[in-house]
């Protein structure tokens, strides 16, 4: 049954090494969001339900929808329409695929077989994780929190730009 | 019930961990340094919840949690630096900035 482990993990060490071999950034990101959807099945099969819910809402989830918006931001111009042409493909995107079905087959297995499919020593839920963040980690909470929002004012701060800078005031 | 043995989620991490830093030293491309540290972070984070597992307490997955947010707070800066960069440049080539005045 540990063989939901194995091929979540050959799919993310397989889409990875696809990854930094890509010239386009946006067959990349593509190959980016396939590993961690893959890393988010090996914590599910690992006992770490939360963490799984996490990498895919926030990894694939927001940070990658933050990487397509820059890429296709910096993507803008007379050879962009060209450009999207040559990225849809089906040469481009049937690789993606093949692995993302690999995943969903695994999911519609791990679903059949009805097993809770955590094969770790033992399954820690949200409320474990919960208890532990708020007990002895607190102050780390408060840090993270701090982090967050420095990182938030330096990328409004650097996203100002010099155009805007007259119409302050 | 078998148990997933920790050397190999320690190898997946350090298989994946090894990409990553193999594609920060050959590319050249800003958002592919990016991505690549992302991967790295992903992998450094696996190892965490892998240890927890194994012990079966939920630290591992708190210091996941804590990585989860330092990688948004460094995506968040690090993808307005490349518009900057791009905007100042034209280009997205770290070779480009490779001298920096200050």
């Amino acid at each position: 049954m540990t063989i939901v482990f194995y091929v979540a993990g050959a799919v993310a060490v397989v889409s990875t090494a696809l990854m930094i071999t890509r010239l386009h950034a946006v067959h990349a990101l593509l190959y980016l969001i396939v590993s961690l959807l893959a890393v988010s099945v090996v914590f599910y099969a690992l006992g770490a339900p939360f963490i799984a819910a996490l990498e895919v809402i926030i990894y694939a989830g927001a940070i990658m929808v933050l990487f397509v918006f820059v890429v296709m931001l910096l993507n803008l111009g007379e050879e962009a329409a060209r450009a999207e042409r040559a990225l849809l493909k089906p040469s481009m995107w049937i690789g993606p695929l093949i692995l993302a079905g690999i995943l969903s087959a695994e999911f519609v297995y791990l679903l059949a077989s009805g097993s809770g499919g955590s094969y770790g020593t033992s399954i820690i839920g949200p409320r474990g994780v919960g208890a532990s963040l708020f007990g002895p980690y607190l102050i780390g909470v408060e840090l993270a929190s701090m982090l967050l929002l420095g990182g938030l004012v330096g990328a409004y701060h650097l996203g100002w730009g010099k155009t805007q800078k007259p119409e302050v005031r | 019930m078998e148990v997933i043995p920790m050397r190999d989620g320690f190898i997946l991490a350090a298989a994946l961990f090894a990409l990553g830093l193999v594609g920060v030293l050959v590319r050249r491309n800003v958002i592919f340094i990016l991505m690549s540290i992302e991967v790295m972070l992903n992998a450094a984070g696996l190892a965490f919840v892998v240890a927890g597992a194994r012990w079966g307490q939920p630290d591992g997955q708190v210091v996941f949690l804590f990585i989860l947010a330092m990688a948004a707070a460094e995506v968040s800066v690090g993808l307005a630096l490349v518009l900057e960069l791009y905007h100042q440049y034209k280009s997205l080539d770290t070779d480009a900035i490779s001298r920096m005045k200050g």
